[in-house]
């Protein structure tokens, strides 16, 4: 798959003299969603802001679909949408008036079967002449997105795209966001739910302290990085680990009722057959045995505290 | 060039003087409309005439120049300020618009409503006293130019401005007594030879001078040295606003 963003040796400096990034280099692939995660302060918007053009960028370079994000701007900005972080709207202008002002900004000719489309796509259509000021914050978020699709986007980027929208509201922006993917849009998602990259991206890209952690595709980072483990429920509480079973690393929880194996998905033998034999010869009784695997935001966690 | 962007940009800018037209027309036109009252008809009585034109209708010019000069800057330091403050801008930023398209958009829709409020208090001034213009063209001229200039000045102000207080400082501060002392109420050869001499260091006095002589053929300084000091004044506009956007000053970090 070709990059249609393509990130070298990027840093950034403020006047301050904050590092915000440091030596970025990333490849965003056509077509796909990318998760881009990592905690408050990590550079995830300074990044995103430099892409899009609202950031002086500092050393090293950035393309979007081969073209340079200073010498090429006009080419540059025309293929990408952006939903910021924060709540910035025109409160004092109809849904309307200000989806169709971004769609001319970007040079794009009237077209309200479009606006249309992407008003009701959102469930705003019922809102088109209400002015901004009178909406919900998850309302005014949906009219950011509306905003971003306004002038037909190849690339998306989505800044925190559901914070302060309800769950219902939520499902359908994802639906919105599924339905670009499948029409060939690029989306970069930053989200501090975890669990929405888990469930949308393709690929995940993992920033802590302005520098990219991690970059891999979302199902190898969670079968390298993801741990799984067994938990055999005992019908008798034991005191500690009966020597016989040593070998197995368990860990007794606090009431010692519970037996807890850690093991690796990759590898060959997982030995959860030796481990149930040896429970059986040392005469541990269980009532019940369920397997656990770890989620994003357990690897997520995990690779921030590594690298900090 | 990208003519929807500045368009959409211009549109946005004037629907917003129609849903302010009572602090975007209304209200210039009443103080004009009281400077009038006040200055024409009070103290116009006991002035006969100036350089041979009646007082009421010497002072029609300047009045004009004080609201366009003023409006300008009002309307394009808000304009260009409002998005910075509530973070709208980052959609301009992040369009492809260049700073040349950006300026023209702004600073074209704040000229234009400025240049609708001069036309208006002309208009006003032709209840009052009577009028006549020399040279219409010469004064679309000067009208449209200052527009422009002071327009494109007031963007300057509005993205240096880091709050509401440091937005109207330079306009109370510095503009209005300009204006004041340029010569809109007065000629400049009423004053000692003193403060004629400081009174040319007042930009504003070039501007309702040569303003001046469109209507009656009376001027304080030559028209050649008026439209010199108005081009010099857009020239440094213009050069300070290119290095704005060059180096994102108030506006990328």
């Amino acid at each position: 798959m070709r990059p249609i963003i393509s990130v070298q040796d990027l840093t950034k400096t403020y006047e301050g003299g904050f590092t915000a990034l440091k030596n970025i280099n990333l490849d965003i692939h056509e077509g796909e969603i990318f998760g881009l995660l990592g905690p408050n302060g990590a550079g995830k918007t300074t990044l995103i802001s430099i892409i899009c053009g609202i950031v002086n960028p500092g050393e090293g370079s950035v393309t979007v679909d081969g073209f340079d994000i200073i010498r090429n701007y006009r080419e540059t900005r025309a293929r990408i949408g952006l939903v910021p972080q924060e709540l910035t709207t025109d409160a004092f202008e109809t849904v309307w008036h200000t989806v169709s002002f971004t769609r001319g900004l970007f040079g794009k000719p009237s077209n309200p079967a479009h606006i249309e489309k992407v008003l009701k796509a959102l469930s705003l259509w019922d809102k088109k002449d209400s002015k901004i000021v009178t909406l919900s914050g998850g309302m005014k978020r949906r009219v950011l997105i509306a905003k971003a699709l306004s002038h037909e986007p190849e690339i998306l980027f989505l800044d925190e795209p559901t914070a302060g929208v309800d769950v219902e509201l939520r499902e359908d922006m994802w639906n919105v966001v599924r339905e670009l993917r499948s029409s060939g849009v690029t989306i970069i998602l930053t989200t501090h739910y975890i669990e929405e990259a888990e469930q949308m991206a393709d690929r995940i890209g993992v920033i802590n302290n302005g520098e990219i952690i991690v970059v891999e595709e979302k199902k190898e980072l969670m079968r390298k990085l993801g741990i799984k483990q067994l938990t055999l429920d005992l019908q008798t509480a034991l005191k500690k680990v009966p020597p016989a079973l040593k070998k197995h690393n368990l860990e007794l929880t606090g009431d010692g009722m519970h037996l807890v194996y850690t093991y690796d998905t990759m590898a060959e033998r997982t030995g959860i057959t030796a481990l149930l034999n040896d429970v059986g010869k040392a005469g541990i009784k269980f009532k019940d045995i369920h397997t656990r695997q770890s989620s994003l935001q357990d690897i997520f966690v995990t690779l921030v505290k590594r690298s900090s | 060039m990208n003519w929807r962007a500045i368009l959409a940009i211009y549109k946005f800018e004037m629907a917003r003087t129609g849903r302010t037209l009572g602090q975007s027309i209304v209200s210039p036109v009443i103080s004009t409309v009281l400077y009038f009252v006040v200055f024409g008809s009070a103290i116009g009585s006991r002035i006969t005439e100036v350089d041979g034109v009646s007082y009421g209708s010497f002072i029609v010019p300047g009045l004009i120049m004080l609201s366009v000069l003023t409006q300008s800057i009002a309307n394009a330091s808000f304009g260009i300020y409002f998005p910075r403050f509530v973070g709208t801008i980052y959609e301009i930023l992040s369009a492809p618009v260049s700073f040349l398209e950006i300026v023209i958009g702004y600073v074209g829709a704040a000229a234009t409503k400025s240049l609708i409020v001069g036309t208006i208090i002309l208009a006003t001034a032709g209840f009052f006293v009577p009028l006549n213009v020399a040279h219409p063209v010469w004064m679309a001229f000067f009208l449209v130019l200052t527009a422009i200039t002071f327009s494109l000045f007031g963007f300057i102000i509005g993205i240096w401005a880091d709050n509401f207080e440091k937005l109207q400082i330079i306009p109370l501060l510095v503009i209005t007594p300009l204006v004041f002392l340029g010569g809109s109420f007065y000629s400049i050869s009423m004053l000692p030879p003193f403060w004629q001499t400081v009174s040319l260091f007042n930009p504003v006095v070039y501007l309702i001078s040569g303003f001046r002589w469109s209507f009656y053929e009376i001027a304080d300084v030559s028209l050649g040295v008026s439209l010199g000091m108005i081009t010099f004044f857009l020239a440094a506009c213009m050069t300070l606003v290119w290095w704005i956007f060059r180096t994102g000053y108030q506006l990328k970090s």
